[in-house]
């Protein structure tokens, strides 16, 4: 038996990817072959744009902005998707880490924050580009506490570094290591703790920390992340209250998926007065908000995906449906002619979602 | 009117005080309550009229909604007692701001009016808004945005969380006029402006208002009451116009009905009522 040297970072990449590519074939093999030609490609036309996107995008004149929430919790905004950070005794915990071109701005306002504190942990709510690409320099720039006798493992990971550890839902790890297009991101920028299961606690700077999976919901492997003594949530994209939500079929997202996730952090919610305050809802992208924001977006998301689902059991076709402009009360706040979420895409996706499955072939030629 | 407002807040007309609504503006919109379907003189677009079809009451009946205050477009059309109050510094006797409270849900708000920027874009809205005023001559202009969803008319006529709203309280001898002034990209074609009279009155008699939700229906998680589009209940202005003999398309609102000229051209109403 030959042992990998595990001080060549290529060797310790190669070792993962084969973790990956394990654990994406189980789920992999059991989608149809057209099923698998439309999520592959509709995942490089997606992956494409946002990557696209991120390259074309001059950071120079973005300012990262920051707000207490409330206990240890910050928001913090800029460019791509919002970022959380939880700071106290034990150190920083971040929460997404918008764009490779953010994160020296980020950095800069996190040690403002914490006056100087070791970032521990980032956690990424899922695997896109603008939640993740700040992962290498955020990381680096942190230091995570290891026992002794870990450390190897450590050093294993980084190379020799002591960077904090980056965590996800092994279904982002997935997306991420093994990108539908282009190159991965560097080795150092994944999310190598991962978990597979529907939750994981955490408990950090003296409160609970509960990452909750939202399967199928912006995508395959999105989390909620929710400070219990804080009593705030950080939503990711699967609440999005700048847009329709961008539901990225091709990483396993659904509309289905979205309410379900939308009606989990209600649940978890509790207002403090007359529907208000309590609980605060970090979103993925837009304002701050609380339970009543979040009813708000759930019953845009219900009342929309009932109306199309409707039509599309009456038999109507997808232009037949757009021509119904069924998300017409809704556009002028979350609709957008062009970009990821835009209207026409979001209602093609609901529909898609939604529509009655096409009957067997051999029943079509019989009915022939 | 330019040396009344270069005073000192406090120098201004004293505007505190426990008021009741009167109600002789709008008394049938306000109690009992609009029917569904009326938005007649209403500068509403297409979308607000689409979504306030769709809209129905038992919406109302889900725990989520149970506890929700009128938000500060709709508050002082109803029907609660409003109590204002002044904030003021202690050092230097400044009002600093004003709080006004309206009994049904309590709704609490404050006016500040010592000159801070509203909050970024990125901050909470809630119910009240964030507001800030100030004065001109004798009239306390107040300026309020940061307002969640919420609704200027309680038949299902909404408003999102970019309507900003103007607001004058004008006071003569015991008496508030207060006039608001509700701008909403998305739900108005116009700014939409509405006055309400308050008395002021000897005695202070505000009552606590808590609100805890019970459930009121048995309904599967998630699920929204709603009219689907193409049903007899998503065109309630129908059933309103016939009800009340006057054109269908007064009752479907929008700026146009809210003109005298409209009114001349859609008599005679007969046998057009009820029709789309």
């Amino acid at each position: 038996m030959v042992v990998p040297d595990v001080n060549d970072a290529a060797v310790r990449q190669r070792i993962v990817v084969t973790m990956v590519e394990r654990s994406m074939k189980t789920r992999w093999s059991t989608a149809s072959p057209v099923v698998r030609r439309t999520l592959v490609l509709a995942s490089v036309l997606i992956l494409g744009a946002v990557g696209m996107a991120a390259q074309q995008q001059n950071f120079d004149n973005i300012q990262v902005r920051s707000m207490h929430v409330q206990g240890k919790i910050w928001m913090l905004v800029g460019a791509g998707g919002n970022v959380t950070i939880q700071i106290g005794d034990d150190g920083v915990l971040v929460v997404d880490t918008q764009f490779d071109g953010m994160a020296d701005k980020l950095i800069a306002e996190i040690n403002r924050l914490s006056g100087g504190k070791p970032i521990r942990y980032i956690i990424n709510t899922h695997s896109h580009g603008d939640h993740v690409g700040g992962n290498q320099k955020i990381a680096a720039a942190g230091a995570q506490i290891v026992a002794g006798n870990f450390a190897g493992q450590i050093a294993f990971r980084t190379g020799g570094g002591n960077p904090a550890f980056i965590i996800a839902h092994e279904n982002a790890l997935n997306r991420i290591s093994r990108p539908a297009q282009g190159e991965p991101p560097p080795f150092e920028a994944w999310p190598t703790d991962t978990f597979f299961v529907e939750s994981k606690d955490m408990y950090f700077n003296g409160e609970a920390i509960r990452l909750l999976h939202q399967p199928n919901a912006h995508t395959d492997g999105d989390i909620l992340v929710h400070f219990r003594g804080s009593d705030v949530i950080s939503a990711g994209d699967v609440y999005t209250n700048a847009r329709y939500p961008n539901i990225d079929v091709a990483a396993g997202g659904s509309i289905n998926g979205i309410v379900a996730a939308a009606n989990n952090i209600i649940d978890l919610t509790v207002p403090a007065d007359k529907q208000e305050g309590g609980t605060y809802v970090i979103p993925g992208h837009g304002r701050l908000a609380d339970e009543a924001d979040v009813v708000e977006y759930r019953d845009m998301l219900t009342i929309i995906r009932d109306r199309i689902q409707d039509l599309a059991q009456k038999g109507q076709t997808l232009e037949q449906v757009k021509a119904a402009k069924p998300t017409l009360d809704y556009d002028g706040r979350f609709g957008a002619a062009t970009g990821i979420g835009n209207t026409d895409t979001f209602v093609e996706r609901v529909y898609n979602g939604v529509k009655p499955p096409d009957p067997p072939a051999n029943n079509r030629n019989r009915r022939r | 009117m330019v040396s009344a407002a270069a005073l000192p807040a406090s120098a201004q007309i004293d505007i505190t005080g426990n008021y009741e609504p009167i109600m002789h503006e709008d008394q049938v919109e306000r109690i009992p309550g609009p029917d569904v379907g009326d938005y007649a003189g209403l500068p509403i677009t297409e979308a607000a009229r689409f979504r306030a079809n769709s809209w129905s009451p038992s919406l109302l009946t889900l725990p989520e909604h149970q506890c929700k205050p009128h938000p500060s477009t709709y508050g002082f059309r109803g029907v609660g007692n409003l109590r204002i109050q002044s904030v003021v510094d202690p050092e230097s006797e400044e009002i600093v701001a004003y709080t006004t409270h309206i009994r049904w849900m309590e709704q609490k708000r404050t006016i500040w009016m010592d000159g801070r920027p509203h909050p970024p874009e990125f901050a909470p809205h809630t119910w009240q808004g964030f507001s800030t005023g100030r004065w001109e001559g004798n009239v306390l202009v107040v300026e309020t945005t940061h307002l969640k969803a919420g609704w200027f008319r309680r038949n299902g006529l909404m408003l999102t969380d970019a309507a900003k709203m103007t607001e004058r309280f004008i006071k003569h001898g015991n008496v508030i006029q207060h006039v608001y002034m509700i701008e909403d990209p998305n739900y108005l074609t116009e700014p939409l402006i509405k006055t309400s009279g308050f008395l002021l009155q000897d005695r202070d008699y505000m009552e606590p208002y808590p609100c805890s939700y019970v459930t009121e229906v048995p309904r599967a998680r998630g699920e929204v009451p709603h009219n689907l589009p193409g049903t007899e209940a998503s065109n309630p202005s129908a059933e309103y116009a016939a009800m009340h003999k006057i054109p269908v398309e007064a009752a479907r609102g929008g700026a146009e009905t809210a003109y005298p000229e409209f009114m001349r051209r859609a008599q005679p109403a007969a046998g057009r009522t009820g029709a789309q």
